[in-house]
Formats: structure tokens, sequence, C-alpha cells
């Protein structure tokens, strides 16, 4: 009966949704976030704090409020929303607009940690590289990227996590359109709000499921002493 | 830069460094250096410079052959691109790789294929004799290896200079004495100008040729480690060395120098200096007694005993005199005094003894 809930098309819809969208949004969190929280971590220079404070804005700020300056900006008649619309691209309610609502709202939970991790390499090591004949470049993939892995991948995690479950932001900026942009969060209150609890039920114990999946593996790696 | 010269390595350092202005200027002829002074006076800083991790206001840095930086001309190699050894405190080997792939970092030239890197490792880990430690990971290995592995990492890339940051300071007092010994017969093996920092005395005794000291920024005194230690010029090289250093105002009086030190006391040298000194007495050249002697020697103070500090056979006496004076006296002598703490005693020491070294204008 509770295993049938899931295999409703809503429910293999927004699974779907989901899954593709919080990948995708995990994929340029760590692209874009890894750079950053290098310099972040390992460079002093002014106007850092204010970049910091910036960064850290969406963890604090109410998602629904993160949605609504998306909109403001990217929206149909939003500030750079009006130009993309004369190139002929739409951002609002596509799954554009929902990676972009994971990852405005997801990214500062990587780049903490990702950051706290750059920063607690030993300096020497960055210096001693370098002396060694590598480039900022090499000393970066070979010394730093792999001294913070556990930071980088605990940061990943937990900001995955915070992508799969966003609501407020996608559902102001992207909508909940099946099979589209209505990922699971949306469809659970989507069919809570149609009276039909046993769907809710069954997709919120699949999140809870996965949530604590990826929490048991923060746990793991950042336990786990290499070497 | 001048005309070339016959320097291995010059240095000139003006760089604006928080509350203090570091400003040197040293030439290291091959052989090893030691950079001595209080902490924070700008030593590693200069390490620093050298190396290119620190970027300097107004300086020029150059070996016999390149210029690594010279600001005026524009020039300003990168780190990478310098040749300059650095040796840490604890190593500062990678936690993530093995001996063998730490020692491959930085190779120079670049090896050509997997297997003449292999062997270039193989030849380098055989010659610093941690051949059995190829797969083990730094933190299995013990500080002493550790430092080897540094080493051999650094001579891997070809370097022209070699900088040691408190090299063996990291380690245990039986393992240094051991790193020490082996450490400089590799330096001098490998012949490159180095430059050591340190703070502990033993290590730049047996380490170092040349010693310059720094303070506050500026280099206050350079020469052969001999001279610098024998004849200290300022109260914090004299501390370094374990010397009594005494600053004041000296002035002719008939065949003898007095020197009028800030509190009062008058010292008595044979020395001629007049003006602004500092009077070095060597702890060995004071002589201890319980009663005022009727000696030649014309210098006296007289305190009670602060501190007996066993060296060996020698006993370093600090004598609570007004200044303070420490003697050096064999642990027979004290016996024969039955020197205790606070023990009333005469601090004596000859007119000869007392080295007057000028104060302004350093050496």
């Amino acid at each position: 009966m509770f295993w049938a809930q899931l295999h409703s098309r809503v429910a293999i819809d927004a699974l779907k949704v989901s899954m593709h969208t919080s990948v995708v949004s995990l994929a340029c969190i760590v692209v874009f976030g890894t750079p950053v929280a290098y310099l972040l971590g390992t460079k002093r220079f002014p106007g850092r704090s204010a970049i910091v404070t910036l960064f850290e804005l969406p963890l604090v700020l109410p998602p629904a409020v993160a949605g609504i300056a998306l909109f403001a900006a990217f929206g149909r008649f939003g500030i750079l929303g009006a130009q993309l619309r004369t190139v002929g691209i739409e951002l609002p309610f596509t799954w554009v607009a929902v990676i972009m609502a994971q990852s405005f709202v997801a990214l500062p939970f990587f780049v903490r940690q990702a950051s706290a991790g750059f920063a607690s390499i030993d300096a020497h090591l960055m210096g001693v590289s370098r002396t060694l004949g590598a480039g900022s470049a090499r000393t970066f993939f070979r010394v730093a990227i792999p001294l913070a892995r556990q930071s980088l991948s605990a940061g990943a995690a937990l900001s995955w996590a915070r992508a799969l479950g966003e609501f407020g932001a996608t559902a102001l900026f992207a909508g909940s359109l099946q099979g589209t942009t209505q990922t699971l969060p949306l469809a659970i209150y989507d069919q809570f709000s149609a009276a039909d609890l046993d769907a809710a039920l069954a997709m919120s114990a699949l999140m809870v499921a996965f949530s604590a999946g990826i929490l048991a593996a923060v746990k793991v790696i950042t336990r786990s002493s290499s070497w | 830069m001048d005309a070339p010269t016959d320097k291995k390595l010059s240095v000139k350092v003006r760089h604006r460094l928080g509350r203090i202005e570091l400003s040197a200027d040293f030439e290291v002829n091959g052989g090893i250096t030691a950079l001595i002074g209080p902490s924070g006076a700008g030593k590693t800083s200069v390490l620093h410079t050298i190396a290119g991790l620190l970027i300097s206001d107004s300086d020029s840095i150059a070996t016999e052959s390149r210029v690594l930086l010279d600001t005026e001309r524009s020039i300003n190699l990168q780190p990478e691109e310098r040749r300059v050894g650095m040796l840490f405190q604890d190593g500062a080997l990678f936690p993530h790789m093995s001996v063998a792939r730490n020692v491959a970092y930085g190779l120079h030239p670049r090896p050509r294929s997997h297997r003449e890197r292999d062997a270039r490792v193989a030849d380098l880990l055989k010659r610093f004799r941690i051949e059995g430690l190829a797969s083990a990971k730094p933190s299995r290995i013990s500080g002493g290896e550790r430092q080897r592995v540094a080493l051999a990492r650094a001579v891997a890339t070809s370097p022209e200079i070699l900088l040691l940051d408190e090299p063996l300071s990291a380690l245990d007092s039986v393992t240094k004495g051991h790193v020490s010994a082996e450490l400089s017969q590799w330096l001098e093996e490998l012949g490159l100008p180095s430059i050591l920092v340190s703070h502990d005395f033993a290590d730049v005794v047996g380490l170092a040729d040349h010693v310059a000291i720094i303070e506050d920024g500026h280099l206050v005194q350079t020469g052969s480690k001999n001279d610098v230690l024998r004849r200290p010029a300022s109260a914090f090289a004299a501390a370094f060395a374990g010397i009594n250093f005494f600053p004041g105002t000296a002035e002719a009086r008939g065949h003898h120098t007095e020197v009028r030190s800030p509190d009062g006391v008058v010292m008595v040298s044979t020395d001629t200096l007049t003006g602004s000194v500092g009077a070095v007495i060597h702890p060995w050249d004071v002589s201890l007694s319980l009663h005022k002697p009727e000696s030649s020697a014309m210098n006296l103070l007289h305190g009670p005993v602060l501190q007996l500090s066993e060296v060996g056979s020698i006993v370093r006496v600090t004598v609570g005199s007004t200044p303070p004076i420490v003697a050096e006296i064999t642990a027979e002598s004290v016996e024969r005094l039955s020197l205790a703490l606070n023990r009333m005693v005469y601090a004596s020491w000859k007119a000869a003894a007392t080295r007057l070294v000028a104060q302004d204008g350093m050496v």
C-alpha cells in the first residue's frame, strides 16, 4: 500500500525532477564554489568579510525571500529577465529556474565547509609546493584539493541534501509543474493540499530516508582519518 | 645590480612589516649563514622574501648567475622559478603522499618517463639513506627521518640556494644532535649558499659558518661565527651566546678606559674606545669568591647567587649584582666555595677581560 504510493505518476515524476535538478545544482555549486572557497579560505584581502557575508546570506534568508529575489532579477519583468527575454531566454517556471533556486540556497553550505577545509591546510605546505617548482594551479590541484577533500565532500553532501529539500525559492521562482519543475518537496505539498495524505507521507518517508543517508555519509567522511 | 661579483647570493630587503621596517642587506658566500634574532625581528620574513613567498616593496635578490628579484627593474620571478630549496621546522612533507611521491614532486629537470622518475627518486632516497621508507606516509616516520625526506625533496629540485627555517626545532634533544651532525655533513657536500634561521644556540654552533644578527628588522652584526659569538655587538647577541653584555659610555682614564653603565656602575677595560660602547665580559673570565679578593682584578661586583646551572663539568652561576653577571666556574670551585642559592659572593675580572664593542654605527 505504502510502496504503491511511490509508484504513482506524480511521485515518479517528482523523484526524477528532484534527482536531475539536484545533481546539476550540485555540479554548479562545486564548480563555482570551490574556487570561491579557496580564495576565502586561504587569502586575506580587503572586502573579504563583505564577500563572506554575501555568500552566507542565503543561510539566514527565508527561502521565499530568495525566490522573490530571483524572480525580481530573472523574472519576466525582472532587471535581467527582461533583457534575457529579448534574446529569447525565459527562465521562470523552467528546470533551469529550479537549478538556480537550489544552487542559490545550497551554495553557502558548500562554501562554508570547503573554505574551512582550505583554511585548515598548513600554509607551509602551499609555500613549499611553490618552492618545489609547482605553479599556483598545480599547487591547487595537487596539494590544496587533496588536503581539503574531506571538507569538500562533506560540504558537497550537505549542499546536495539542502538542494534536494529546497521548497520556498523553487515554489516562487520555478513553480510546481509536474514533470518539469515539481520536485519532491513541492509534490509533497501538492498532494497534501489535494488531501492525498498517503502519497504525501510516502514521499516524505522517502526524503527522511534520503536525508538520513546523506547525514550518515557526512559523518563517515569527516570521521575517517585518511593518513 | 652592480658589476658581477664573486658572491653567491646577495640580498637587499626593504619591506614594511606591520610595525617594523625590515631592512637587511647581506651577502652569502657559500657555506651556511645563520640568521638569528629575537622573535618578530623579521628573520622568517627575510627567508620568505628570498623564496618569493612574501611580496616585498623594494628589494633585489640575486645569485651568482641570476637575478631573482629586482623591483627597480621590475624583475620578480615566481617562487616556482627561483630554484630556492626551503626546509621548514616540521619538514612540511605532503601528508597525502608517500615519501617517494614527496621526493618526486619537484624533480628538476622534469623526468621524461616514469622509469626515469623512479630511478632518480630511488637514487635520492639511497643518498639520504631513506630507501626503506619509499612507500611510507609522512605521519608514520620519525622527526629525524622527516627532515631527511624534506632535504631529499629539496635537493631533487636542483636548488641554487637552501633556506632552513628552524629545521631542527621540532626534534627532541637526542635526535637533534644526530640530525644536526647529518645535516651539517650533507650541507657541506651540497656546497650551496644556505641561510639558517634558528633560536637554538646549539643549532647555530653546529651548523653555521657565518652569523648575521637581526633585530627590529635591521642587521646589527654580521661576521664569522666565532667573531660574532665571541664579540657580540648587542645585548641580544650576547645573551644568545651566553655572554655578559653591558651597554655604557666609555671614557679614557690614564692607561685604562672607564665604562659607566646606565645604573652608575663603573667598569674598567684595557680596550681603547670612547663614546657609546657595549662591554663584553666572557663568563669564563669572571672569578667568584666569598671575600673581597686581594687580586689585581680591577672590576668587582657583589650580590647573591640567583641561579646555578650545570653544563657538563662547568657551572654557570648567575649573580644578582647590579648589573647581574654570569660566571662560569668548575664544579670543583662550586664545591670549594660551597656556593648555594642566595649566598653573597664577589664577582671579579681583569680590565683586560672587559672587551669593548662600539654601539653606534654597528660593526
